[in-house]
């Protein structure tokens, strides 16, 4: 009888750091038995063996920046039977989403002693603003253990299950003590998309959102409160500003304070 | 005259996106190009109006794999300009961070990006799967990985942009008892390291050798991860605000990175090969003896050797972790305190794939008016060319798989970070 056939893997990259395709790298206990499972078939990181497409799986890191990616992501989409995007740049355009709230123009010579070499879009966005994304992995970086869940989801049929409450319950479930309540830090802990495991309040400091905004936040009752405490409209305006500061809930409110 | 076009459209087992693009008359390589088509992200740019607290958390995503260079790099900046000395147990602690960066990304790149190229497999999981005794290879090297990245995880929070780094010193300190565990598995890792030398030095290497003007850092007494003043192999010798008198940046069309050369001089090379060479002396005795074993000398020209030397980076960072974690006092304070005020200040680390500089000015507020990082890979990419145009003579009667394959060997013997120096590699070779 023929060997079953594995599944089939691509990882594609798009702008981004790579933290988060290297969190399937850094899976070392599972990452060998998982390859007896799927066969990883387009993943340039890691092999520079290319299998032809179609994929069953692809996993999609980083925004879309430029007119090239823009038409790349077109075509990854065409071979892809599923695809997951991993990560805030993949999800919600990432820290280079910045670049939305100016103009990109005025950046390129900040950096560039030759702009006319320089081609990028005027935004960085998500890759669900160019293609059906049938499910997004939220973090800045990804968490691991959620990947493997998502991959082996996926390899089953079903849908990976990945919490979409805050940071709060997974606060309380490791029994921390609140920074904002006992110590008065700014956290965006109740806004902001459970994953990490509340790794920063666990540390002793507020969360900065690398996993972008929770399902239905309340960014405004939380951004009050920080005024009513005397934080400066400014500081409210970066915190919502980081690495998922596209994210809808995120941009507007952020835009409603730089009025 | 036969003219021949190489090209690597997407270079494979390298972070980042790029390509390489030779042009060969005769058996004369007549241009090479790395191309570097990561989009840009203009990092320096929009790090302009951010609070000095924020930029740590900012420049680690620049790169996924050595977060902790760029978090290093921005906070002793920012440190250099506040005037704050972080001394004593929270100095050990981000020395203890950095080398489990080091051994993370060493051995990410020793076993699973570069030593397929040696072997003739075109990746590491292929490599296991062909042989038993090459599947404990893999499984040896992604435990001691794991031991790298269990070090951030617990000094940092979590392996890819820890949250615990700050200007300063940490949010908050381990306790001796939360380090502990680490000892046994150090222990293991300081026997899979030495085995990790021993093996990459048996592979067979290329003779290639170029006099290549090595920098790194350098310092009294330590084998430099996060100090010392900029030295090379050739009278190169200043502080850190020297940096940009020093070095220039050049911007071509072919690529979304800068190139970097010394004023007047040209290209020179970062990284493994540099920082043995200029700090041999700096390495502990097991690992200059573990050098001497393989067959090293003081200095080594040869980059396609680079692998030993990061294996024998990665037994050094073994060790000192070792020590650090046994000698670790818990501080009765997470932080030094300080006071913000305006100026300029410069940071530069050793990151695993060599110098990495930064320079910020900030206001009264802290807020960022300026900054300026070069990242390592832009400061070897000129090298990287320089040595394509070297090595490829030699090759030319290859067949043309084969002839591909041994460029993006080169190409990867500097463990090119591309993410960061923008920032992947496609491979063109044009015979015209």
């Amino acid at each position: 009888m023929a060997e079953k056939r594995r599944p089939k893997l691509a990882v594609w990259k798009f702008s981004s750091c790579d933290g988060c395709q290297l969190s399937l790298l850094d899976c070392e206990d599972e990452l060998l038995a998982l390859t007896d499972q799927i066969e990883i078939a387009n993943f340039p990181e890691a092999s520079r063996a290319v299998v032809k497409g179609p994929y069953d799986l692809s996993l999609v890191e980083g925004s879309i920046s430029t007119s090239h990616d823009a038409a790349r992501i077109q075509q990854v989409r065409r071979v892809s039977k599923h695809l997951v995007t991993i990560g805030a740049c993949a999800t919600a355009g990432g820290i280079q989403a910045l670049r939305n709230f100016t103009d990109v123009r005025e950046l390129i010579p900040l950096v560039y002693a030759r702009p006319e070499y320089i081609s990028t879009l005027e935004s960085s966005t998500p890759i669900s603003s160019h293609v059906f994304v049938d499910f997004e992995l939220h973090g800045c970086p990804i968490n691991k253990v959620q990947l493997v869940e998502v991959i082996s989801a996926f390899l089953h049929g079903r849908r990976p299950v990945t919490p979409g409450y805050s940071v709060c319950l997974e606060c309380k479930r490791r029994g921390n003590v609140c920074v904002t309540v006992a110590r008065g830090e700014p956290c965006l802990g109740p806004l902001v998309h459970a994953g990490c495991g509340a790794i920063c309040p666990s540390y002793q400091r507020g969360c900065y959102g690398c996993f972008g905004p929770m399902e239905t936040p309340n960014p405004s009752s939380l951004s009050e409160m920080w005024l009513a405490g005397g934080m400066a409209p400014d500081e409210v305006v970066r915190r919502l500003r980081s690495f998922t500061a596209a994210a809808e809930p995120f941009r507007q409110e952020s835009e409603r304070h730089e009025k | 005259m036969k003219n021949r076009t190489i090209k690597v459209g997407y270079l494979a087992r390298v972070e980042g996106e790029g390509a390489l693009y030779l042009q060969v008359k005769g058996d004369e390589v007549t241009d090479v190009r790395l191309e570097i088509f990561e989009p840009p992200r203009f990092f320096e740019a929009l790090l302009r109006g951010r609070s000095y607290g924020e930029v740590p958390d900012i420049t680690a995503r620049i790169c996924g794999i050595c977060p902790i260079a760029y978090q290093m790099g921005s906070i002793q900046a920012m440190e250099s300009i506040f005037g704050v000395k972080v001394e004593g147990p929270l100095r050990d602690l981000r020395r203890l961070i950095y080398c489990g960066e080091w051994i993370e990304s060493h051995v990410l790149h020793v076993a699973m990006l570069h030593a397929p190229d040696f072997l003739g497999y075109e990746d590491s999981i292929s490599m296991a799967k062909a042989r038993p005794e090459l599947a404990e290879r893999v499984r040896m090297a992604l435990r001691l990985k794991k031991l790298g990245n269990e070090i951030l995880r617990l000094i940092g929070g979590r392996e890819v942009h820890p949250v615990n780094l700050r200007v300063g010193g940490f949010y908050r300190v381990p306790t001796r008892q939360e380090l502990a565990p680490l000892r046994e598995e150090l222990y293991w890792g300081l026997e899979a390291a030495r085995q990790l030398v021993h093996w990459t030095a048996g592979f067979e290497f290329p003779e290639f050798e170029r006099d290549y003007e090595f920098v790194a850092l350098r310092h009294p007494d330590e084998y430099p991860i996060m100090a010392g003043g900029i030295v090379s192999n050739r009278g190169l010798d200043i502080s850190l605000d020297r940096y940009d008198e020093t070095f220039q940046e050049e911007h071509l069309a072919h690529s979304n990175a800068l190139h970097s050369v010394i004023v007047g001089r040209g290209a020179y090379l970062v990284g493994p090969l540099a920082r043995y060479s200029l700090n041999h002396d700096r390495l502990s005795p097991l690992v200059r003896e573990e050098a001497g074993r393989a067959g090293l000398g003081t200095v080594l020209r040869n980059p396609f050797k680079s692998i030993i030397v990061r294996s024998l980076e990665v037994l050094q960072a073994v060790e000192e972790s070792i020590r650090l974690v046994e000698g670790y006092e818990m501080p009765d304070r997470p932080l030094v305190d300080y006071e913000v005020r305006p100026g300029v200040g410069y940071g530069c680390t050793e990151a695993p794939r060599g110098i990495c500089y930064h320079r910020y000015e900030v206001d009264q507020a802290g807020l960022v008016r300026d900054a300026k990082i070069v990242p390592p890979t832009s400061q070897n990419q000129k090298t990287i060319e320089d040595d394509l145009r070297g090595f490829v003579p030699q090759y030319l009667d290859l067949a043309e798989d084969r002839l591909v394959w041994h460029c993006e060997q080169a190409v990867r013997n500097y463990d090119p970070c591309i993410s960061c120096a923008t920032h992947f590699l496609r491979l063109e070779i044009e015979r015209t």
